[in-house]
Parts: C-alpha cells; sequence; structure tokens
C-alpha cells in the first residue's frame, strides 16, 4: 500500500515534470521548423551573393545584409567582450567594496533595459553627434547590450573557479594578476566562451536598437561611418512590405540569421571545450 | 649568526636525534632555518594565535599538531604569508628566515612563496594543465629559465616516486590521476621551484591508508634536502614522519620538543591529555 503509493506520487511527479519540458520545447521547436519551412525555398547561390534587386524587379540577394550584421556583431564584440570580461574580472577579483556592489546592481539593471532605450542612447551619443547614422553607432548600441550579460556570467563562473588552485599558485610564488589570467581566467575558459556566445546570438538578432543607428541600406556598404544593411533590419523592412517576393526572402534571411547565430555557437563550443576537456 | 637575536628563551630541550654529527661547537640555533618570535596572528579581533615563539629546524621535519582550531593550519600559512589572502588578517612579532624577518617592509611576499613553499589539505593540480606542466606550472608561470621540458619533468617527478606510474601518460591532465598521485603532483610542482622550506598543512587527510602511506615515505626522503613544516591532525603521523613536534593547543603553543619526548614523556599536562586521546 505504502509503496504503492509511494510509485504513484512518484510517477505522477515525473510525468508532470515530463509534460511541462515538452511543452516549453514545442514553442522553440516550432519556430525552428518554421523559419526552416519558410526560408528554405527563398534561400540560392544569389541570395547570397547578390545584392537586393531595385524595387518593383523580383531576384536579388542579402549580400550586403548578411555583411552588415557581421560587420556589426564584430563591432560589437570588439569592445563589448574585452570591457565586460574586464569588468567581470574585476568584480569576481576585487569587486567586494561598494564600488564593486554599486557596478553589479547597474549591470543587473542595465541587462533589463529594453533594447531600443539602448539604440536611443547610441542615436544621442553617437547618431546625433556624427550627424548621420553609421555601422558605429549601430556596433556600439549592440555592444552596449552584451556588456551586461558578459560582465555578469564572466564574475560568476571566475567565481566558480575553486580558491584552492588561486591558492596553489599563489603558493608557488607567481604574482596575483599573473594567477588570474593564466590560471583562473584560463580554468574559467569554456564557461565565459559559452556566456559570451550567448550575448552576441542575442545581439546579432536585434532589430529595434539598429532602426536608428545603423539604419540598414539596400546597397552595398561596409564603411563604418556610413549606414550599414544588418539581416534583422532587412527582415524587419521586407516582412512588412507588399510583395511576395520580399516575403519569400525575409523568411529566408531569418533562416539564414538563425543558422549563422547557430554556427558562432557550436564554433565557439568546440574551440573551447578542446582546451577544457582534457580534464 | 648572532646569538643576541635568539636570546629569548627557546622552549623545552630541542635535542635533534642523531645530532652526533653536528658540529658540537655551534649553537643548534645555527640550525633553525625558520623562527617564528612572540608571534600573534588576528582576523579582525578574533586572536587566532596568541604569542608563539617556534624554531623550525633545518632539513628536519617538525609536526605541528593539536585539535581543530587550534591554530596550526594559521600558523603555517603565516610562515609563507598565505594567511594575508584573508581580509583582515593583522600579524604581530616576527617571523624569520635565515634569521631575516618576512614580514619587514623590503620583503616581497611573492618571492618569499619561492623560497618557502607549500602543500595543501586538498590536492589541487591545475586542471587545464597535462601532468607535464602541471610540474612545470611554477618555473613556467615565474619565468624561471630551466632546461629541457621533459627531462626536468622526469627529475621531479622521481623525486616524488611519481615518474614510473605516470610517464606514459604526461600529457593527460593532472586532474585524471587517483588523489594520492595527484598529492605527489602537487608536491613535485612545490619542489619543482626548489623551494628552501616546504610547508605542508595536513596533506594527507583526504587520503587513504596506502596513498598516506606514500607520501610520508616521500615527506621522510625529502627531509634529506627541505626544511619541512606538516600540520597534521594525526598524531601517529607526526611520531612517523616528523623529527620536531610542537603541540599546539587555542592558539597557543603548549609544548614543543624533538618527537620522541614529545610522545613518551611529555611536560605539559594538555599534551599528555591530547596524545593519550582525553580530548581532541
Amino acid at each position: 500500500m505504502a509503496y504503492l503509493q509511494r510509485k504513484a506520487v512518484d510517477y505522477l511527479a515525473r510525468g508532470l515534470c515530463v509534460t511541462a519540458t515538452v511543452v516549453a520545447i514545442i514553442p522553440l521547436v516550432s519556430v525552428l521548423y518554421y523559419v526552416a519551412r519558410a526560408g528554405v525555398g527563398g534561400l540560392s547561390w544569389d541570395f547570397f551573393t547578390n545584392l537586393p534587386a531595385p524595387v518593383g524587379e523580383t531576384g536579388g540577394g542579402m549580400k550586403n545584409a548578411i555583411v552588415g550584421t557581421l560587420i556589426l556583431v564584430g563591432l560589437a564584440c570588439s569592445f563589448g567582450i574585452p570591457l565586460g570580461v574586464l569588468a567581470g574580472i574585476y568584480l569576481s577579483e576585487f569587486g567586494d567594496s561598494k564600488f564593486g556592489r554599486a557596478v553589479r546592481f547597474a549591470a543587473d539593471v542595465m541587462s533589463g533595459v529594453p533594447s531600443i532605450a539602448v539604440g536611443i542612447f547610441a542615436y544621442t551619443l553617437i547618431v546625433l553627434s556624427m550627424r548621420r547614422f553609421s555601422a558605429l553607432a549601430g556596433g556600439f548600441a549592440l555592444g552596449v547590450l552584451m556588456l551586461p550579460t558578459i560582465t555578469r556570467t564572466t564574475e560568476e563562473l571566475l567565481r566558480l573557479v575553486p580558491a584552492t588552485l588561486r591558492e596553489a599558485a599563489l603558493a608557488l610564488g607567481v604574482p596575483k594578476w599573473k594567477v588570474i589570467l593564466r590560471i583562473v581566467l584560463v580554468t574559467a575558459a569554456p564557461g565565459i566562451a559559452t556566456g559570451v556566445m550567448l550575448a552576441v546570438a542575442r545581439v546579432a538578432g536585434e532589430t529595434a536598437p539598429l532602426l536608428f543607428t545603423a539604419l540598414g541600406t539596400r546597397l552595398w556598404s561596409t564603411a563604418l561611418d556610413q549606414p550599414i544593411g544588418a539581416l534583422s533590419v532587412q527582415i524587419y523592412t521586407y516582412a512588412v512590405s507588399g510583395y511576395d517576393d520580399w516575403h519569400r526572402q525575409a523568411s529566408a534571411a531569418a533562416l539564414v540569421l538563425v543558422a549563422l547565430v547557430l554556427v558562432l555557437n557550436i564554433g565557439a563550443r568546440i574551440t573551447f571545450r578542446a582546451r577544457g576537456e582534457s580534464r | 649568526m648572532s646569538t643576541a637575536r635568539f636570546r629569548q628563551s627557546r622552549p623545552m630541550q630541542s635535542v635533534g636525534r642523531g645530532s652526533g654529527e653536528q658540529r658540537a661547537t655551534e649553537m643548534s640555533d645555527a640550525n633553525e632555518k625558520m623562527r617564528a618570535e612572540g608571534l600573534r596572528l588576528y582576523f579582525g579581533k578574533f586572536a587566532a594565535i596568541k604569542g608563539v615563539t617556534l624554531p623550525i629546524v633545518a632539513e628536519k621535519v617538525t609536526a605541528i599538531i593539536g585539535p581543530s582550531g587550534c591554530g596550526k593550519s594559521t600558523f603555517i600559512r603565516s610562515l609563507n604569508r598565505m594567511h594575508e589572502l584573508v581580509p583582515g588578517a593583522n600579524i604581530e612579532g616576527r617571523v624569520l628566515l635565515d634569521g631575516a624577518d618576512i614580514y619587514a617592509p623590503g620583503m616581497d611576499p611573492v618571492r618569499l612563496r619561492r623560497r618557502v613553499g607549500m602543500v595543501f589539505q586538498k590536492p589541487n593540480p591545475f586542471p587545464t594543465m597535462s601532468i607535464r606542466e602541471n610540474v612545470l606550472a611554477g618555473l613556467r608561470l615565474n619565468r624561471i629559465p630551466f632546461g629541457d621540458a621533459h627531462d626536468v619533468a622526469e627529475r621531479v617527478l622521481k623525486k616524488v616516486a611519481l615518474w614510473d606510474e605516470v610517464k606514459d601518460v604526461l600529457d593527460r591532465s593532472g586532474a585524471s590521476l587517483s588523489g594520492g598521485q595527484q598529492q605527489r603532483l602537487c608536491i613535485a610542482r612545490a619542489i619543482a621551484l626548489e623551494p628552501e622550506v616546504l610547508l605542508m598543512d595536513e596533506p594527507c587527510s583526504a587520503l587513504d591508508p596506502i596513498a598516506t602511506a606514500k607520501v610520508e615515505e616521500l615527506i621522510h626522503e625529502l627531509a634529506d634536502r627541505y626544511t619541512i613544516a606538516i600540520v597534521t591532525h594525526s598524531m601517529q603521523q607526526a611520531a612517523r614522519v616528523s623529527d620536531y613536534t610542537a603541540f599546539f593547543y587555542l592558539g597557543e603553543l603548549v609544548e614543543y620538543s624533538d618527537t620522541n619526548s614529545l610522545f613518551t614523556k611529555p611536560n605539559d599536562s594538555r599534551t599528555e591529555d591530547y596524545i593519550t586521546g582525553r580530548f581532541g
């Protein structure tokens, strides 16, 4: 009796967990499925190698937007990653102060700020002072968006590195800065890389902060001080248009964007696993 | 070396075993590699060590025993300033290494730790490094030139009697070894820097009896060349590996003498109570 009761409760609880997991996965899988099904038809070699066709004509591609997204993400990473990782190191190794707590709080608040607000910040700071929309402004907005995530994950992961490893290195007569760089940071690197990739993946698909910073363009441009195309902006523009051909291309662009993020993610995982998993 | 520096009363008798070979005319003070003098250590307002004067004799093993919380680990950490990692730690008194105060303003704790190495309670090889790299870690990180990596690793690993067990897996992670092997790897990592003193903070407390026996044997061999201070909560271990033993209780040094005398005819009733198992 008691045995059957325990069994029954076990099955019930486990069943609930499994159900909840399945329900949670359904939207994820269906998004991927829908994007893939809708997008695959619009994919062709031209899509990757051609510029958008003039309005009214069918065909053309999104070469400019694909390259634009890569440039924007690259710009964002170029200052978002070092700044975020360094701030994370500060918080984890020296952050037990009033200032440290304030920075931590600010980072937490910042990660909740709507991305469009960050876009307005970049617009005010860079677009207005440069008097034009530019890749630089877009990259800046994305980088700012990455900062809190990278800072906090770096901090958390550095804190996970056992104190015994720091002790071991310090007892070998290694200066603290070298202990942090060569032991602590290296030990936490795989985790930090994953955190960074999540941040990159998140900003790669951002649209709102780019609308009035990078602006988007149908022309080929890689100049950092000029408006630049971006997949997310192009998807937005095409999806709200009235042309069937553009709708098809928007779907294809969405698929490319998802694939891009996936490739970045898997690539980073493989790169850093090779080193971290010699354990 | 001036004896005046050490004129403070030396605790108990400290006649080294096999002292027959010692130059009889020289004070045994000259054989003190390290010496704590009136050492007091506070964490905030809490006094962890309350005035300890204790020599660490050169090329001998000094064991520090005592019940949990008696300050023995704190004491050994103060010998290479590792306790400074704890915020709020404060020290009074002196710790001499070859007669020079390691707390003097000009003394760099980083350089000090290259001379006074440490092995910890839990084996802590660097998980991102191979076995070979673990051995060489101190040399590499400190940019100390060494010859061929493989030769150095072989020489050091032979010293800790680990070579035969790991010679075919030098590229594997240090974390892949068993606990006892990891601890010997950590000892190898410490002695690769050729420290003058080796501090061991309960090096066997996480090991099984066989691994413990191996590490103890190793301590015995290392004592030929290194000055060793070992904290242990096992009295049997202290009796097995050490030449001198110090008994700490509630932050004070109760008794210090050669290991034999301390265990056979302790002077203090607290020592006797502890070693006969009446408390602790």
